[in-house]
């Protein structure tokens, strides 16, 4: 009985190693193990075993159908990871075909310029609010000490609706409408459109954008309003930039000044970038002017504040080397594609 | 304002220091330098020459050849010049010198011209004669200069001497800009009042007196002022036995560096004494003022004058006209007339230095569209004491130069003068604003330099008394502004604002409108920018009908144009040109997104300001349809919290869509906006030529269905029961209707219904379609039973039915 297990289980087992595909190694599964295979067929024949010695045949016969089924088992899992192997090798591509995208959209230069000055305030507490496009000449003119006659008043361009309303020329005007709404303290950024009647060339246009700041509260210096603007010019123009001001007038803040940073192109050294002086002027800014904090009816005894305002084109232009303006209004893809 | 630095060294004699540190350290205490020009750039090597001999070239007609003495030797130089002449002393280039330019006085260029000794047709030539205009500059600047041909010294020029030292050109002109409240600095003598502060050198103004003789100007003239508002000060003086001549080099050079030409010893001299004060002055013929009386007043309205520039000009009633007892001779603070203007054979001059009312001078300037060098003076408001000092120094250098005799006295026809500002001292309040701790000490030296007075007092407070020609200082806040300066603005400190807390973030409007940024990037579109203001044409070009609401716009009243005139009420036009833009220039699939205002009036003409809505326009050609674009907005909505389904209402009325590719779009009842294929006539009429949609969306409309609240509501645990509809539909109903059909009637337990197909065609009779959806039901807390689902598909096909559609088995 022994030598006849042994014999099928050789024979099987040539058989299970010299098999290329599932579909035999499964017909040699049924042949052997089947409700027909030898194996079955052999403990078909048990009753013919004389009942002592029944329970070790038995036992072998098991142990040769486990063997059976371990061979099988291993030559299965061979057999299917040669045919995975055989898939993938099927299956190669060419890696370096284009990718499918979903083609996204861009982000105007100007918008992301903006999102990044916002980015900044918004980190040292501004708000960031609006105020209307068209407006009172009170809020663009009178309420920032600028008062009927003042040649401010023509320097400026204005678009005029009627003798009264117009297009505002600077958003410093959101300064008076937050100083008006009478919650103190303000921090606050103004972000928006104005308007000036200049012709349409490489570095004018009639309409563009500024970024207003203000801050107002109590015990608020000059020393705060440099600290804040070198932190600002910092994170916009990188680690190393360095901020120099110059002394200016501006009607509604006392004292005035410009800030200049140092050209992020040469790093100050001089370039033509920055005309040679390693300085480019960035914004206009000062203390508010105590006249104008009066008019808004916040006492300038208590509180002062400072104030800024940064040209939102500038910025845009500058950081990333447009060279005409007019490309930012002409909205063709090729520009809009490189941001 | 342009000045030679030599002018200001006149008045700080001992200010030392290069062009660049000049240039610093004014832009630092607040003079804005904008740039500075060497006028001896490119001068090298440049003698006095004096031409010994002259004899004719062998071998060219019209060359010379020339010995000229430079001093240590005798030159042999080849020239073309037809003007020179033996004995004439002349600016001589040496070998390896250098010229600024050209003689034909063309742009110089930037590293100016060098000049080598050689041969001229074969005769050796060792330098060069030059021009003015090969010296840089021109015969505006230097009138003795001859019109073709080499600079000719005076007879009494040395020989030998540095000729670019004899033509004052080793020199440097400054470019300034100054500050529309620093009215004083306008000047020379203030731009050199400030360089004494900032180097902290002493400032040395020309000592004026009154002078004149014994006579009395009121016997020669007097003087009216109608209109006192208009002119608070207007002084005379009178200047007799004048002779014209050409005024000295000293001031020629001074006058020609800031861009003034020289002319004559009395034109030279009032435009000298404008630029020096700041003060402008006009001279008038005596003998050619009738009744040799002077009165201010008002034009009338309609008056046609003659300035003395030969052209007429309409006055109107707010224009101010200095007049003789007769007539009108010269428009105040602006321009003189010709009935009056100064010519070769005066003999007596009327001196005028006046003040005006700025304001008054800036209109009556731009009205009458005549602004001149005195007019923009006089707009910036002067100061009435400066007035005096300057027609003194006029009348002093016309006696100093020998151009006339000075009659005594003025005639000075003044309101009340302004006192001198005094200002409580706070120097706490100085330093509190500043956020420095500046000496007290610091400071009164700081106010020494700016000549402010500081009054102490017995009980240890102070006074500052403020110069008269410190009209911008007016209170503590401008004081601390002097302290900062000449402290340094680089000196003070840095540090960030203390105080209470604040919340940094964006208005809720801006997070929508970062939202739509986000998803239309999202979606492919890429943000454009418009502008605001538009022409009137756009309305037919988007085919708005004559009474079209929309086309009550706001109007510019000054526009640049009418391109530029009125402000959008619908943000298309932009869109769509930008799209044209794109598709003119060839670029394929572009997708486009705008968020900006249009302008809403509430009445015409405005009482009010307009209503301004933001509006989030989007806008394509190339691939995709109406439903993508209809996608992008669903997207949008979802992302704001917009969960609901929105509406399309094919009866939009938008006259620029295909009346049969549009929509409004609602929300729960609300239109939010429309979208659409844009009409083939509105395509034509934008040059786009291909199929293009366009959608808009109102954002306060919007936003008040929005929400960034988010609530988990659990995830399905049961199993959905799906069941497909299939139906033949009247083609004219929309599947938007038939969808609200099953959803209003599927129940609670319908979960979704999802159109797969739509079909029309061979299979189907004709006028139907054929529609098919896929509807599920889930129930949260069990699996569904047959029951539950058959009931909820009964009353679905039942509505189904009573809308005329046939259901396929």
């Amino acid at each position: 009985m022994k030598a006849k297990l042994d014999r099928i289980r050789q024979q099987v087992q040539e058989q299970i190693l010299n098999c290329d595909s599932t579909e035999k190694l499964n017909e040699i599964r049924v042949s052997i193990l089947g409700k027909k295979g030898q194996l079955t067929d052999l403990l078909k024949s048990m009753k013919d075993v004389a009942p002592e010695e029944r329970p070790k045949v038995g036992q072998m016969v098991n142990e040769t159908r486990g063997e059976i089924e371990r061979i099988l088992e291993e030559q299965k899992t061979k057999l299917e990871r040669a045919l995975r192997e055989a898939k993938m090798k099927a299956e190669v591509i060419d890696v370096t075909l284009p990718a499918k995208k979903n083609e996204m959209g861009h982000r105007h230069p100007n918008t992301i310029a903006l999102e990044e000055v916002e980015r900044i305030f918004i980190g040292m507490g501004y708000e960031v609010v609006e105020g209307p496009e068209v407006e009172k000449d009170y809020y663009n003119f009178e309420a920032l000490n600028i008062p009927a006659d003042h040649p401010a008043k023509d320097e400026q361009d204005t678009f005029y609706i009627t003798g009264d309303i117009l297009l505002r020329t600077q958003t410093s005007g959101v300064q008076v409408h937050e100083m008006e709404k009478g919650k103190l303290p303000i921090r606050m950024i103004a972000p928006g459109r104005v308007f000036r009647s200049d012709e349409v060339d490489a570095t004018h246009s009639p309409s563009f954008h500024q970024i207003e700041g203000l801050v107002i509260d109590k015990d608020i210096t000059f020393a705060d309003l440099k600290g804040t603007l070198a932190e600002f010019a910092r994170e916009l123009f990188g680690e190393d930039t360095k901020v120099k001001f110059r002394p200016h007038h501006f009607p509604f803040t006392e004292p005035s000044a410009e800030m200049d940073v140092t050209c992020f192109k040469c790093g100050g050294t001089g370039c033509r970038f920055c005309k040679g002086s390693g300085w480019i002027e960035i914004l206009g800014c000062g203390m508010v002017h105590p006249h104008v904090l009066e008019m808004s009816n916040i006492d300038p005894e208590t509180y002062v504040g400072f104030a800024f305002g940064v040209g939102l084109e500038r910025i845009a232009l500058l950081k990333y080397e447009i060279d005409d303006m007019r490309l930012l209004y002409e909205n063709d893809i090729r520009f809009l594609k490189q941001f | 304002m342009n000045t030679a630095l030599s002018w200001i060294k006149a008045y700080v004699p001992e200010l030392d220091c290069t062009d660049q540190e000049y240039c610093d350290a004014m832009t630092l205490s607040g003079t804005k330098v904008e740039g500075y020009v060497r006028r001896d750039k490119n001068l090298e090597k440049i003698v006095v020459g004096q031409i010994v001999s002259i004899e004719r070239h062998p071998d060219a007609d019209k060359l010379i050849v020339c010995q000229v003495n430079i001093g240590a030797e005798t030159l042999q130089i080849v020239t073309g010049a037809p003007n020179v002449k033996v004995g004439d002393k002349v600016p001589v280039v040496l070998g390896g010198g250098r010229v600024a330019g050209g003689h034909d006085g063309g742009p110089l260029p930037e590293n100016g011209i060098p000049i080598k000794a050689g041969k001229l047709r074969g005769v050796p030539s060792n330098g060069m004669m030059c021009s003015i205009e090969e010296l840089g500059s021109d015969r505006n600047m230097y009138p003795e200069a001859p019109e073709n041909g080499i600079y000719i010294f005076p007879e009494d020029t040395q020989v030998g001497a540095d000729a670019v030292e004899v033509l004052g050109l080793h020199d440097t002109v400054f470019e300034y800009e100054i500050t529309s409240n620093r009215v004083d600095c306008y000047s020379v003598l203030g731009i050199a009042r400030e360089a004494a502060a900032t180097f902290r050198k002493p400032f040395v103004p020309p000592v004026v007196e009154a002078g004149g003789n014994g006579e009395d100007v009121h016997d020669y003239v007097s003087v009216e002022v109608k209109d006192t508002d208009l002119c608070p000060r207007y002084l005379a003086r009178v200047c007799k036995n004048i002779k014209i001549a050409p005024s000295p080099e000293w001031m020629q050079r001074r006058l020609a560096a800031s861009g003034i030409r020289p002319i004559n010893n009395l034109v030279d001299i009032t435009n000298y004494v404008m630029e020096e004060y700041g003060q402008p002055m006009h001279a008038f013929d005596l003998d050619t003022i009738a009744g040799r009386k002077i009165i201010v007043r008002r034009a009338k309205d309609g008056d046609e004058f003659q300035t003395l520039d030969g052209q007429m000009r309409k006055m109107d009633g707010e224009v101010l006209m200095i007049c003789d007892a007769e007539k009108e001779i010269g428009i105040a603070g602006i321009m003189g007339g010709e009935n009056s203007k100064i010519t070769d054979n005066v003999k007596t001059v009327l001196f005028e230095a006046a003040i005006f009312n700025g304001p008054n001078i800036r209109k009556s300037a731009k009205r009458i569209g005549l602004r001149t060098d005195a007019s923009g003076k006089f707009e910036k408001g002067l100061e009435a004491h400066n007035a005096e000092e300057a027609i003194n120094r006029a009348c002093q250098l016309i006696e100093e130069l020998g151009c006339g005799e000075v009659v005594g006295g003025m005639v000075d026809v003044s309101e009340p003068l302004p006192e001198k500002k005094v200002l409580a001292f706070c120097p706490e309040k100085y330093n509190k604003l500043l956020g420095t701790s500046v000496t007290e000490e610091e400071m009164f030296e700081i106010f020494k330099r700016l000549d402010i007075e500081v009054n102490r007092k017995a009980d240890g407070s102070a006074e500052l008394v403020i110069p008269y020609f410190r009209q911008d200082l007016n209170c503590d806040a401008d004081i601390a502004e002097e302290v900062a300066r000449f402290y340094g603005y680089d000196k003070i400190p840095t540090s960030l604002p203390k105080g209470e807390a604040t919340t940094g973030k964006l208005s809720y409007k801006l997070r929508i409108e970062q939202k739509a940024r986000d998803i239309a990037e999202y979606c492919g579109f890429s943000q454009g920018m418009c502008y605001s203001f538009e022409s009137p044409k756009v309305f037919d070009k988007l085919l708005l009908p004559a009474e079209d609401e929309l086309r009550n716009a706001v109007t510019i009243s000054n526009p640049l144009g009418e391109d530029f005139s009125i402000m959008r009420t619908l943000p298309l036009n932009g869109m769509l040109t930008s799209l044209s833009t794109n598709y003119n220039r060839r670029n394929r699939n572009v997708k486009l997104y705008e968020l900006g205002n249009i302008y809403l009036p509430k009445s015409l003409p405005l009482t009010e300001l307009p209503e301004e809505r933001m509006q989030f326009t989007l806008g394509f050609y190339g691939d995709g349809d109406f439903f993508t674009m209809k996608g992008v907005l669903e997207e949008f909505f979802v992302s704001v919290g917009m969960r609901k389904q929105p509406e399309y209402d094919p009866k939009a009325g938008k006259p620029f869509l295909h009346p049969g590719r549009q929509a409004l779009v609602k929300y729960e009842g609300v239109v939010l906006g429309y979208l659409g294929e844009v009409h083939p006539e509105v395509l034509d009429n934008y040059e786009i030529g291909t199929k293009a949609y366009i959608a808009v969306l109102d954002m306060p409309a919007v936003e008040s269905f929005t929400t960034f609240d988010r609530k988990y509501e659990g995830v399905a645990r049961f199993p959905a029961v799906s069941r497909d509809l299939s139906m033949v539909v009247p083609k004219e109903i929309l599947v938007g209707q038939i969808e609200k059909v099953i959803r209003q009637r599927g129940g609670k337990l319908m979960e979704s219904c999802e159109l797969f197909d739509v079909y029309e065609g061979e299979q189907i009779k004709p006028g139907f379609k054929s529609v098919a959806y896929s509807v599920a039901f889930r129930a949260n807390d069990r699996t569904l039973e047959e029951s539950d689902v058959s009931a909820a598909m009964k009353k679905i096909l039942n509505g189904l039915e009573q809308m005329g559609i046939e259901l396929r088995q």
